[in-house]
């Protein structure tokens, strides 16, 4: 059988999925959690407690700021310490509220019994309602907040969910293992969605080195109208947003459009997951499962963690760090970064922490362009890489923007690929704020 | 017959010369463009350096926008300076603004030694990339990065790096102002300041705007927003905003008091002879 997959470029990287079938294990709880107020795209939370208050598992401690904003909950219940500035993952001091772990004293209002809720009572827009106040964003790493995605802006219909199910970055096993261990509530989640979206069909994409997962989930799928499952090919980058519409529907999203434009909305498995809990459990996004993996690491593993856990914790519960670390990754190897120090906080997008032995880690030597074309090859939005590298270095920011750089999904398959070393990605990315920039400057 | 091949040759591609000469000197005649031959002369007296430091696209650019102007309040050639817009104004026979020649300084003194690093940077050799990927390769989120913008974006050769410190150096004989290097720096860590005599310079060299214990805990240089150089400066020279100390350089007498009452030897002097060494105190008896 041929499998589906997007048209132009893509890549295979080394799989390595080290930490494939290893069981969610719930992290324990740490003294002290540090809960970042910017955990999703858009303008972060804006505080609701202050030094000195107790707060319990669940409850609200961080407010929407804005249309693209989500509501922070806290993950544990203890009394505030005071609100900080630390280094998060993005490599810059962002807000914290600290909290001193006392108890684990959850919100009444939470289901926490294991009981599957299969019958979905609320209404279209009750559902919405949910989905934005527990702070829900997309998993997969960009943090969208799911709310608005559920809102089409008017002139446009949805016509189809999609669910990324895909996980294409090398190491990651998180989404793989939650779809084995979580199946059923996913398949209410997907409904859920089905229903806040207003749409009949749901389209489930998993590649297919998940082969269990797919074999699970058709036989789920039997007992859920609409919703269809796809294995697709195991190619870099399947789970991009709009390489899997390509892959799925067949339909190209416009460029500088979104995926709503065509009538199709595309949520994250682990996000179905979390919308199951919020709408049938009445329990906030506050907890993530996270791999923890790298190839010195002891105990690669799938862990259920609890957000504002400093990331040394979920070394320490994988077995320590290895003597020959190079970097610490958080996301996968071809989208994460890199983070400053062990103290970052884990937050509602991070999928995992990667730790790169120094010897795979270090930097090649940047040699010439050889005008081999191999990024063009390989760039699965059909932009030239080599070309935007260049604009970006000689700051030719109109031209960069006529040659499309704002398309660029941001995938490092074009720096994966140069036989030069060359960094096209790192250039690239600021010729897109860059460009970004002045767009927004023109339009103000 | 081969002379014949030659003669027909020249003697057409002589008749295509001849038509050619009389369309061109037609269309010369006919499309002439009127220009103002004062542009021409005002572009002949700019530096011709092409820096963009006028913000213009180039001298050409700021020539045109002098004829058209006809005011030069508003335009000003950094590289030139007051010698230059003087003859620009007899060109065009209008009034000169004068203005008082600015140089570049760099404001963080985060030397290794001062400010140890955290973290290994490995990326890119660019601070725009480098800024846009974290805050830096030491606990200072405002120190410069080290990686030379600021130095590429020079034009005349006045700003380089000092291998030993990690920070660019700026070279105030060949400095002429042009602001590349401060549209080039992202922490806006390069500033143009008022030139004084004898290339003397008093300045906060540090832009860290953490609380005074986050500051110095980064860098034993900081600026630790003490408020001292502020009480003790007699010209109100000195302004404080977010934990930071700035001195105007327009209301500065180059005292250097602030100088000395700095506790983390934040603010810097430049060209000054050594100090007298103050006589001993008596011993209290």
């Amino acid at each position: 059988m041929v499998l589906k997959t997007f048209k132009i470029g893509g890549i295979h990287p080394a799989e390595n999925k080290l930490s494939a079938n290893a069981s969610i294990q719930a992290l324990a709880i740490p003294k002290t959690v540090y809960i970042p107020m910017a955990q999703h795209i858009g303008a972060p939370a804006t505080p609701l407690i202050k030094k000195g208050d107790m707060v319990k598992v669940g409850q609200m401690i961080g407010k929407a700021s804005g249309f693209v904003s989500a509501n922070i909950h806290s993950s544990v219940s203890g009394k505030v310490k005071k609100i900080d500035q630390i280094l998060d993952s993005s490599g810059y001091k962002k807000d914290v509220v600290v909290i001193d772990v006392e108890g684990d004293e959850w919100e009444e209002t939470i289901d926490r019994s294991a009981e599957l809720v299969k019958e979905i009572t609320m209404s279209q827009d009750e559902i919405k309602t949910r989905i934005a106040e527990s702070g829900i964003v997309g998993l997969g790493g960009a943090t969208f907040p799911t709310h608005i995605k559920l809102s089409p802006p008017p002139g446009n219909s949805a016509e189809v969910l999609i669910i990324n199910a895909v996980e294409c970055e090398p190491y990651l096993t998180a989404d793989h293992q939650i779809m084995l261990e979580k199946g059923e509530e996913i398949m209410i989640g997907v409904s859920i969605l089905m229903k806040g979206i207003g749409v009949d069909k749901a389209i489930i994409g998993i590649e297919n080195n998940k082969k269990d997962a797919i074999a699970y989930f058709k036989k789920l799928a039997k007992g859920y109208q609409g919703i269809e499952i796809t294995p697709l090919k195991v190619q870099y980058p399947q789970g991009g947003e709009k390489q899997l519409i390509a892959a799925t529907i067949g339909k190209e999203v416009p460029s500088g459009a979104l995926p709503i434009a065509i009538g199709a909305v595309v949520n994250n498995v682990a996000t179905a997951y979390a919308v199951y809990e919020a709408v049938q459990k009445n329990k906030p996004l506050f907890e993530r499962i996270v791999t923890v993996t790298g190839k010195s690491v002891a105990k690669p593993c799938n862990l259920l963690v609890r957000g504002g856990t400093p990331v040394n914790d979920l070394i320490e519960a994988a077995g320590g760090l290895p003597e020959d670390t190079g970097k610490v990754i958080s996301g996968g190897p071809m989208m994460g970064k890199a983070i400053v120090n062990l103290e970052v906080p884990s937050a509602k997008g991070t999928s995992g922490i990667l730790i790169m032995q120094d010897t795979e880690s270090a930097r090649e030597k940047m040699d010439a362009c050889i005008r081999c074309a191999k990024c063009v090859k390989v760039c699965p939005m059909g932009i030239e890489p080599y070309l935007l590298m260049s604009l970006s270095e000689k700051s030719m920011w109109e031209k960069s923007e006529n040659c499309n750089v704002m398309d660029c999904i941001e995938c490092g398959s074009c720096s994966f690929t140069c036989p030069s070393n060359r960094p096209l990605l790192d250039f690239i990315r600021l010729g897109k704020g860059t460009v970004g920039q002045i767009i927004r400057n023109r339009k103000s | 017959m081969i002379l014949t091949l030659v003669f027909n040759t020249i003697l057409v591609l002589s008749i295509i010369g001849v038509l050619a000469a009389v369309i061109l000197a037609v269309a010369a005649k006919k499309f002439k463009v009127e220009e103002d031959p004062r542009i021409d002369d005002v572009e002949g007296s700019l530096p011709g350096a092409n820096c963009g430091g006028c913000g213009f696209a180039g001298c050409r650019a700021f020539a045109e926008a002098c004829v058209k102007e006809m005011e030069l309040s508003n335009l000003f050639c950094p590289v030139g300076g007051n010698d230059c817009m003087g003859s620009v104004a007899d060109i065009l026979g209008l009034e000169a603004v004068k203005k008082a020649p600015q140089t570049a300084v760099v404001r963080c003194n985060g030397t290794c030694e001062h400010r140890p690093k955290t973290n290994n940077y490995d990326g890119s050799v660019s601070c725009a990339i480098a800024s846009s990927l974290y805050a830096g390769d030491t606990g200072c989120a405002y120190g410069c990065l080290g990686c030379g913008d600021c130095v590429t974006a020079c034009e005349f050769d006045a700003i380089h790096m000092n291998a030993e410190t990690g920070l660019p150096e700026v070279d105030d004989e060949k400095c002429v102002a042009c602001g590349a290097c401060v549209t080039a720096c992202p922490k806006t860590l390069i500033e143009l300041r008022k030139k004084m005599p004898k290339d003397r310079k008093v300045y906060v060299s540090c832009r860290n705007m953490d609380k005074g214990a986050a500051a110095k805990k980064a860098c034993s240089t900081a600026c630790i927003g003490c408020t001292k150089c502020f009480k003790e400066c007699p010209f109100e020279a000195i302004t404080m905003e977010k934990n930071l100390a700035f001195i105007d350089a327009d209301k500065c007498k180059l005292c250097r008091k602030c100088v000395s009452v700095c506790p983390t030897g934040a603010i810097v002097e430049e060209n000054f002879p050594p100090r007298k060494v103050k006589k001993e105190e008596a011993p209290a008896l």
